[in-house]
C-alpha cells in the first residue's frame, strides 16, 4: 500500500453511505428500546428503513412489516423482514466500501456466482426456538434484557450446537448471549453497543430462517498455497483461525487471493497460546504457519474466496516468506466476492502490505503515516495466542495487515510486522506459535496456569459419562 | 467493565466483555457469573470423583455449598466454607475484582482486591439451593470440548476478534 492508495481510500465517503448508516442507526435505537410499544421516534425510524429499500424487490414486504410492527403486531415473520432490510443496507455499504478499496489498490475481483447444478436440498432442523428467542429480544429491547430472558437462550443454543447445519447460528447466539449476560442489567449501562448488537441480531434472524439459501459455485483447485496473513477470531465458546493466502493454480491460470478457516469449540478459560491445541486436527496447517511454509493443495473445493481445508489433501512445501508473497504475488492476485447474505462492512478483511511508514502514537491509538496520509491501527485486534504486540507494531518498519472498516473509518489490523528489537531486525507473525510458544518468557508465564485443556478434558472424562 | 463509549455505539467489532484472564483450573475448574449468582464447581481435595457446587447470590448474598448430589458441605458452620473462598478467589482472578463486585452488588471500596476481602464484605447468610442447575451448566460447559471442530468458515466470528496480545 502506498500513500497514493491511502489518498484514494480516504477521498470522501462513498455516495449514500452516511445516509444508509443513519437509517440503520434509527432502527438500532428502536431495537435498544424494544418494539413492544413503538413511539413516534421509532415509528419514523422504521418508516425510514422502509423508504431506504423502497426501490428494491424488498419494498412491499418491508412496508407491510413496518406497518404491522408500528401498529403493535410484532410477528416473527415481520421481524425477519426488518432484519433483511437492515442486512440489505449493510450489504450495500460493504459493496461500496470494497469497491473503493479495490479501486484504490487496483485489485481485481471475481463476482459471486450461484451454483449451476443444484444438488439435493439439504434438510436441516428448523431452528424455531432460536427465532422465538430473537423475537423476544426484539420485543423486549436491549435495555430490558434480564436473567430470565438470557436463561431462555440455553435451550435453542444447545439444540443449534447439536445440529451440523445450524453451527453458525449457534456460534453467533452463544457469543451474543454471553455478552448480554455480562452486561445485565443492561438498563444501567451508560451506552449500549447498539450497532453491534443489532448486527448480531439481524444476522441471527436470517440464519434462523428455515428456507434454503442459494449455494455459491464450487470449483476444485490444485496448486501452491502461499500464506499471507493469519486472522484469529474468538469468543467464550468458539475459536476460528482464518488464513489469507495466494493460490498459484497448477493449471497456470492467474493467482487467486483465497482464505481458509479452521475452527473449534472451546470454553472461556481456554485462551492465549493454548487455543492452538484445540486445532490439532489440522497439523499440516499448523506446521505451515509455525514454520512459514507454502502448502501444496490437491483438489480442494473453492467456494468463491473460501478454500475448504482438508488436512489429507495438503502437504507442507518449501519455506515461503509472507512479506515476499505480499510484495511479489499479492498485487496481481485475483480476489473473489463474498456470498450476498454474508456482506457487511464488519467482514471486510483485505490483505495489504505497508512499508516505509512512520508510526504515530496518538490519543486515539497508533497510526501509520505514508506520504502524509494516515491510517489507524486496530491494536485491539492483536490476539493473545500470537507474538505481535502493540509495542512491536509501534517499533515496526513494515506491516502485513488486513484492511478493515468500522465506525466510519478505515483501519489496518496488523498480522505480521518487521521490527527492530535490540538493534536486530525481527519478523513476527500471528501464526508463529501455532506449534507451541517460541518465546521463553511467554512460555514460562503460560506454564504457570498449567495445561488448562488437559485439566478440563480430565474433568470431562470423569464427570460427563457417569 | 466494558469498552463501550460514545463512539463504540457505532462500532460493529467492539469487544464488549474482556476475555477471561488465565488461571489454574485444577482446584476450581468452573466459575461463572450467571443466573444472578457467582457460581461454580470446586474439585474435592481428597476424592477425585467428588466435586462441590458453590454459589453466592447477587444482592442478597445468600450462599450455599454442597456436593453435586446435594449432600450439604460439612465445612458450612455458620460461615462460608473453604470451597466458597476458593470460588471467590478464582472469580477475582478470572473476571477481575471490579466485575465480581458489580455483579454481586457488594458495597466495596478500593481496598477490596482479593477473594477473601470480597467475602468479608458480604452481608452473608446460608440459604440452601439445589446444586443441579449449576452442575448441569458445568457439564454443558465441559461438553463444548467434545464438539467436533469445523472447516466451514463462520463469517459471524469477524464480529469477535481475538484480542489481548502481550497480556
Ligand atoms: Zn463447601
Amino acid at each position: 500500500m502506498l500513500g497514493t492508495h491511502l489518498t484514494a481510500l480516504h477521498d470522501g465517503d462513498p455516495a449514500g453511505l452516511a445516509d444508509a448508516l443513519d437509517v440503520a442507526a434509527g432502527f438500532d435505537d428502536a431495537l435498544t428500546r424494544g418494539l413492544a410499544r413503538v413511539g413516534e421516534t421509532d415509528a419514523a425510524a422504521l418508516a425510514a428503513l422502509a423508504g431506504a429499500v423502497a426501490a428494491t424487490p424488498l419494498a412491499d414486504r418491508v412496508a407491510e412489516a413496518v406497518g404491522k410492527v408500528t401498529a403493535g403486531s410484532v410477528a416473527e415473520e415481520h421481524l425477519a423482514v426488518l432484519a433483511g432490510a437492515r442486512t440489505a443496507l449493510f450489504g450495500a455499504a460493504h459493496d461500496a466500501l470494497l469497491a473503493r478499496l479495490d479501486a484504490a489498490l487496483g485489485r481485481e475481483r471475481r463476482p459471486w456466482t450461484p451454483a449451476t447444478a443444484t444438488g439435493p436440498t439439504e434438510v436441516t432442523a428448523d431452528p424455531a426456538g432460536a427465532r422465538a428467542w430473537l423475537h423476544e429480544l426484539a420485543v423486549t429491547g436491549w435495555r430490558g434484557v434480564d436473567h430470565e430472558l438470557l436463561a431462555a437462550a440455553d435451550a435453542p443454543i444447545e439444540s443449534a450446537l447439536a445440529t451440523l447445519g445450524t453451527r453458525r447460528l449457534a456460534v453467533l447466539l452463544d457469543g451474543l448471549a454471553a455478552e448480554l449476560r455480562a452486561c445485565v442489567p443492561v438498563a444501567t449501562m451508560p451506552q449500549v453497543p447498539s450497532r453491534r448488537w443489532a448486527d448480531l441480531w439481524s444476522r441471527g434472524m436470517l440464519l434462523a430462517q428455515a428456507g434454503p439459501v442459494t449455494p455459491g459455485a464450487v470449483e476444485p483447485v490444485s496448486g501452491r498455497l502461499l500464506p499471507l496473513a493469519v486472522d484469529v477470531h474468538e469468543h467464550d465458546t468458539a475459536v476460528q483461525v482464518q488464513l489469507h493466502a495466494v493460490l498459484e493454480p497448477t493449471d497456470g491460470s492467474p493467482a487467486r487471493l483465497v482464505r481458509t478457516a479452521v475452527s473449534a469449540a472451546k470454553v472461556d478459560t481456554i485462551s492465549g497460546p493454548a487455543l492452538w491445541q484445540l486445532l490439532h486436527a489440522h497439523p499440516v496447517l499448523l506446521t505451515a504457519l509455525a514454520e512459514r511454509r507454502a502448502v501444496t493443495v490437491d483438489d480442494l473445493p473453492l467456494h468463491g474466496a473460501d478454500l475448504l481445508w482438508h488436512d489429507d489433501a495438503v502437504r507442507p512445501g518449501e519455506p515461503a516468506d509472507p512479506f515476499a508473497t505480499a510484495r511479489v504475488l499479492l498485487p496481481a492476485a485475483v480476489a473473489s466476492a463474498a456470498p450476498p447474505l454474508d456482506r457487511h462492512p464488519a467482514v471486510l478483511a483485505e490483505p495489504v502490505l505497508l512499508e516505509g511508514y512512520t508510526v504515530h502514537d496518538t490519543d486515539g491509538g497508533l497510526e501509520l503515516e505514508l506520504d502524509g496520509q494516515r491510517i489507524a491501527v486496530a491494536v485491539d485486534r492483536l490476539p493473545s495466542c500470537g507474538p505481535v504486540t502493540p509495542e512491536l507494531v509501534a517499533g515496526s518498519s513494515a506491516c502485513l495487515g488486513l484492511a478493515r472498516w468500522d465506525a466510519g473509518r478505515w483501519l489496518v489490523q496488523p498480522v505480521a510486522v518487521r521490527s527492530t528489537v535490540k538493534r536486530k531486525v525481527v519478523e513476527v507473525h500471528n501464526g508463529d506459535w501455532a506449534c507451541g510458544v517460541t518465546d521463553p518468557k511467554v512460555a514460562k508465564a503460560e506454564a504457570r496456569s498449567g495445561d488448562v485443556v488437559a485439566v478440563l478434558r480430565e474433568r470431562a472424562g470423569r464427570l460427563l459419562r457417569r | 467493565m466494558t469498552d463501550v463509549d460514545g463512539a463504540a455505539q457505532r462500532r460493529s467489532a467492539v469487544r464488549v466483555v474482556p476475555p477471561a484472564r488465565p488461571r489454574k483450573l485444577a482446584k476450581v475448574p468452573f466459575v461463572e457469573l450467571a443466573d444472578g449468582r457467582l457460581q461454580g464447581v470446586v474439585s474435592s481435595g481428597s476424592d477425585i470423583e467428588r466435586v462441590y457446587v458453590s454459589s453466592v447470590t447477587s444482592g442478597t448474598h445468600a450462599y450455599h455449598c454442597s456436593t453435586n448430589n446435594n449432600r450439604p458441605c460439612g465445612g458450612l458452620r455458620g460461615t462460608p466454607c473453604k470451597h466458597l473462598h476458593a470460588l471467590a478467589d478464582e472469580a477475582v482472578l478470572q473476571y477481575g475484582v471490579d466485575r465480581v463486585v458489580r455483579y454481586l452488588r457488594v458495597e466495596a471500596d478500593d481496598e477490596v482486591q482479593t477473594g477473601a476481602q470480597l467475602m468479608s464484605r458480604l452481608d452473608a447468610r446460608h440459604e440452601p439451593t439445589s446444586a443441579a442447575v449449576v452442575f448441569s451448566r458445568f457439564l454443558r460447559h465441559l461438553a463444548y470440548l467434545e464438539l467436533p471442530g469445523g472447516t466451514t468458515p463462520t463469517p459471524e466470528l469477524h464480529w469477535f476478534p481475538a484480542t489481548g496480545a502481550g497480556r
